[in-house]
């Protein structure tokens, strides 16, 4: 077991996973809570007023982020779909499981604040414009992998059938990604881009990026603590879950 | 900038605060609904553990 190096498939274990993923846990909800009161309190009261769409531009800190991370989750879902496909972990699986609800949580979100967004400075709530049309198509695909995986009986197959549907799906990212390039939309193009630099004051950007950082912690601290209870309904007849301590209690 | 304006928005009150409302509720409800599902799943371990060793004895 004392390796020199590190093994890394150590980790890929349930059994070592479990323990780790709890000590980490609150670690990371305290990071989400701090950058998150942080960026909240930069949004409403050090950023400021914009001079053409005035205070109603202060979606742009929970849309932008709700966004990004929706797009990030179901790329990190694809990456454990790979891994579970080449190497055959129990792990990845669970883990691509955890992430889909807060994944289709932050899609939902990205929708709903844009339409609270898009009805007072477009005049709708909804276009079926490249953008919007793609993010609603990775909210189908959250919820197609969701009910497809919970649907099959045999855990295996339900695994390996969601790893396929994600990898096939992971079409519609760079979609939505340069849907704002590729066609005519309502919707504004890029605020930041790794070629131009972002096109908004520095406040605003960092704003953004601080909530964006703080969503991440976010979703690490609750996708760990989802992997531990997927850990143990599907764990539940092996001899290290029944000698766990919170059991015993 | 007093209470009244500051949830105002000036004027876009409906707009903002449903955007972040939403946000708010989703993200504190995710969590708490973690909770209870590793209460539940801690409940059920046991009363499995609980069962069987009744029937070895």
């Amino acid at each position: 077991m004392n390796n020199a190096s590190i093994n890394w498939f150590k980790y890929s274990s349930p059994a070592t996973f479990y323990p780790l993923a709890g000590r980490l846990i609150p670690w990371f909800m305290a990071i989400a809570v701090i950058l998150i009161g942080i960026g909240l309190y930069l949004s409403f009261f050090v950023a400021p007023t914009d001079y053409k769409q005035g205070e109603g531009y202060r979606i742009i800190f929970v849309h932008v982020p709700a966004a990004w991370m929706s797009m990030f989750i179901y790329l990190i879902m694809a990456f454990w779909a790979v891994m579970g496909l080449v190497f055959n972990t129990r792990l990845s699986a669970m883990m691509s499981q955890a992430l889909a609800p807060t994944g289709a949580m932050f899609t939902f979100l990205a929708l709903w604040t844009g339409a609270f967004w898009g009805k007072p400075m477009w005049g709708t709530w909804w276009v079926w414009d490249a953008r919007l049309t793609s993010e609603l198509i990775l909210f189908f695909l959250y919820i197609g992998f969701i009910a497809l995986q919970g649907a099959i009986d045999d855990t295996r197959r339900g695994d390996r059938a969601g790893a396929i549907l994600l990898l096939v799906g992971v079409v519609n990212i760079p979609i939505i990604y340069f849907s704002v390039k590729w066609w005519n939309t309502l919707h504004q193009g890029a605020s930041i881009s790794v070629t131009q630099g972002s096109s908004m004051a520095s406040i605003m950007l960092n704003t953004m990026l601080i909530m964006a950082l703080g969503f991440w912690a976010y979703t690490i601290a609750v996708a760990l603590s989802r992997a531990r209870s997927i850990i143990l309904e599907r764990e539940m007849d092996s001899q290290w879950v029944r000698e766990l301590q919170e059991i015993r209690q | 900038m007093n209470l009244v304006e500051f949830f105002d928005m000036g004027g876009y009150a409906l707009y903002v605060w449903s955007s972040f409302g939403a946000t708010a509720i989703l993200m504190i409800a995710e969590p708490l609904l973690l909770r209870t599902r590793r209460r539940n799943v801690l409940r059920r371990i046991a009363r499995l553990i609980r069962i069987q060793t009744e029937e070895q004895s």
